[in-house]
């Protein structure tokens, strides 16, 4: 015990003493409204530490084993010797968007301009944002992710120095997406830190989809820390695709706050990686706004996947609604921990969630854990769970129509994913997806795009 | 066209199937009759493939090939539909892709091209037609929410689709209406033909006033105890099955 203590200590120094040591490197370059954090948020990450078993919150999870592997980290921008422009080509046919690339966290510096944006939108890199324009960041930044207990975002604060940025003001539609493109690519094993900050003004309108890829095969460590801030009567489509190898590990938070009237749609769609964690925070500050959250994953092989949500019903009259579904394979394990608190006085909410997986194999597993905190007395909330196997019943019928056992299989697992894919609300987008799945669930997906970069 | 010799089939350590011998020939409508339990719905199952019976015995031939040595879909396209007495729902499947997947399998097995998107839903207007059928229920997901009835005419609507050579209707009749009942027999006449045949499993005679069998049969205690012409089914709707069942004792 005491050696697992000291092993504990020994390797959250590292990351402490990682940051003293660079502590000149990472406030080079980046704004004040950066730098003024890192220094409480390395205290509050020395508290805690990399969550272990021990952490209530990673109970399924053990993140130590990754950040106990070496890795080279990026105090400051690499210059990409190659024009990933011409290299990355989402062949997504009808998906018209604006493309934005990053590379191992960083708003890549060759980004084509984006021409044809509405007067006042901006897109940007969030190091170059802030130090332009301070005063689009500085009332957001960090003001949903400083209320965090969690270790990891206290990390990503201390370390990060660039993301995605974006800015949409009032009364703004943004008709055509906004496509953000995540690289992972080196030579060696890389740790990285992306920060995103995404606002939508009041009455504004904006869908963004992330992408999630390495384009080589080496190892990575991702934590990253997305904030979101809906103003009143915005609508927010927030979409991802992680499609990583399968030594890419990654943490991701990622904070909404919304205002009244709004509306938020986010959904994760999982393919390829290695540890994979997401924590979804919502929190619903404004009476009568709605959030949509889904989530589905498919794994193989020894990957991790583990979705944690926690939606904050914070004003009366709002509602929220949660999809999970999760197909396991061979060792693969899935974790969904769904928390809904409903606070006082925050009457008529309505708040569902369920989380459906299905077990191809006896060595999957999956562990799934609702948790309902309900502090007002007028509330609607459900939630509910199985874990199951592929229905006999139904492969019998559809086999005796003359399908093949494994295109009857195929068939049962994409309607199965169809629920969560069908909330979509970019067309294109849901067919590709739809598309993507169908080619993960084969065996025949490597990447989704036709990206030759390896 | 089908030929059962000494079939047995056990679930559990329970014979369900004690040596059934059954002679099906082209053109022919059997009806297989007899009280619950007596195998009637496992002789439908173990003839279309389905998995999970033990003791597994007896000779089947089916257009001359053993039946046995074929997975389930394989006798699909040979020609073999099951029309189930409940059929399974399967939610995010929609009808459509379903049905369109299944005709093409059907064709590939044939060697044929598979159909393009008009020349299917042309194929399938047409059918619908046939079999006076309202076109939503091919809007939805595979029998999700489907009533009784609609269940049931959504089978006859597949085989007519599949245009199958050996039919087995497993209590197709079960839970209709008089209404849905006449639309299903009317299906099921309208595609007969001196090729096809079909294998009636019924509880009751109700069914067999509309769709005439050349023969009926009594399943009891997994075997065929009784057969004989259309009158053994109506001598049955009125004596019951306990005068075959003493009979048989």
């Amino acid at each position: 015990m005491t050696q697992l203590i000291a092993k504990d200590i020994a390797l959250n120094e590292r990351y402490t003493s990682l940051f003293y040591e660079n502590k000149e490197a990472l406030e080079k370059g980046s704004s004040p409204i950066l730098n003024r954090m890192r220094e409480i948020a390395i205290k509050r990450f020395e508290k805690d530490g990399i969550p272990g078993f021990k952490n209530e919150n990673y109970k399924y999870t053990n993140l130590q084993p990754i950040f106990e592997k070496k890795y080279q980290h990026i105090f400051e921008y690499k210059r990409v010797e190659v024009d990933l422009n011409d290299v990355f080509r989402c062949d997504v046919p009808q998906l018209d968007t604006y493309v934005v690339l990053l590379v191992n966290g960083w708003y890549y510096a060759r980004n084509r301009e984006l021409t044809e944006l509405p007067d006042g939108v901006v897109v940007g890199g969030l190091q170059q944002v802030a130090n332009e324009h301070p005063e689009l960041v500085q009332d957001y930044l960090n003001r949903q992710a400083a209320l965090s207990d969690d270790p990891m975002v206290a990390l990503n604060t201390a370390f990060a120095k660039d993301g995605f940025f974006m800015f949409v003001p009032d009364n703004v539609h943004l008709e055509k997406p906004i496509q953000v493109i995540n690289l992972m690519r080196a030579e060696e094993s890389i740790f990285a830190t992306q920060r995103n900050l995404l606002v939508a003004g009041k009455n504004s309108q904006f869908k963004v989809v992330f992408c999630d890829h390495t384009l080589t095969q080496g190892e990575f460590l991702s934590n990253n820390v997305t904030e979101v801030f809906v103003e009143r009567d915005a609508v927010v489509d927030l979409y991802t695709v992680q499609n990583q190898n399968n030594q890419a590990n990654s943490v991701n938070a990622s904070f909404f706050k919304q205002e009244e009237n709004s509306n938020l749609l986010t959904s994760t769609a999982t393919l390829h990686g290695g540890l994979i964690r997401n924590n979804v925070k919502i929190t619903l500050d404004g009476e009568y706004s709605h959030a949509d959250v889904y989530g589905m994953s498919f794994t193989d092989k020894k990957q991790h996947v583990d979705n944690y949500t926690n939606i904050e019903h914070a004003k009366a009259n709002c509602t929220s609604n949660q999809v999970y579904k999760n197909v396991l394979d061979e060792d693969s394990v899935g974790a969904f921990a769904g928390r809904i608190h409903v606070v006082r006085d925050a009457q008529k909410t309505a708040a569902f969630q369920r989380n459906n997986n299905v077990l191809l194999t006896d060595s999957a597993k999956m562990n799934t854990k609702p948790q309902l905190i309900i502090d007002a007395d007028d509330v609607k909330c459900s939630h509910g769970a199985t874990i199951g196997q592929i229905d006999e019943e139904a492969l019998f019928y559809i086999r005796t129509r003359g399908i093949n056992e494994a295109d009857a299989r195929l068939m049962l697992m994409n309607a199965f994913a169809h629920e969560v894919i069908q909330e979509i609300r970019v067309e294109p987008l849901r067919d590709r997806i739809d598309e993507l799945v169908d080619k993960r669930l084969r065996g025949e997906l490597a990447r989704c795009h036709s990206c030759d970069m390896n | 066209m089908l030929t059962i010799k000494n079939l047995k089939a056990s679930v559990e350590d329970k014979e369900i199937l004690r040596g059934l011998n059954l002679d099906v020939k082209a053109g022919e409508v059997h009806a297989i009759m007899g009280p619950n339990g007596s195998g009637k719905s496992t002789l439908g199952n173990v003839l279309s493939g389905k998995e999970g019976y033990d003791d597994l015995d007896g000779e089947v031939e089916f257009l001359g090939e053993d039946l046995f040595e074929l997975a389930a879909e394989d006798r699909a396209k040979k020609g073999l539909f099951l029309g189930f007495q409940y059929p399974v729902e399967i939610p995010g499947v929609p009808m459509v892709n379903f049905l369109k997947a299944s005709v093409n399998e059907h064709r590939k097995f044939k060697g044929l091209e598979p159909l393009s998107a008009s020349e299917f839903l042309k194929l399938m207007r047409e059918k619908k037609e046939m079999l006076h059928l309202d076109s939503q229920l091919t809007n939805r997901s595979v029998n999700e929410g489907f009533s009784g009835g609609e269940k049931k005419k959504n089978e006859i609507f597949q085989m007519a689709m599949l245009e199958p050579k050996l039919a087995i209707l497993d209590e197709t009749d079960s839970g209709l209406d008089i209404d849905a009942l006449k639309i299903v027999a009317d299906g099921v006449n309208a595609l007969k033909n001196p090729e096809r045949s079909t294998i009636v499993i019924t509880h009751y005679q109700r069914l067999l006033e509309y769709i005439v069998p050349d023969f009926v049969h009594v399943l009891y205690q997994g075997q065929i105890v009784k057969s004989g012409g259309k009158e053994l089914a109506l001598e049955l709707e009125e004596k019951g099955y306990d005068w075959i069942k003493k009979e048989t004792v």
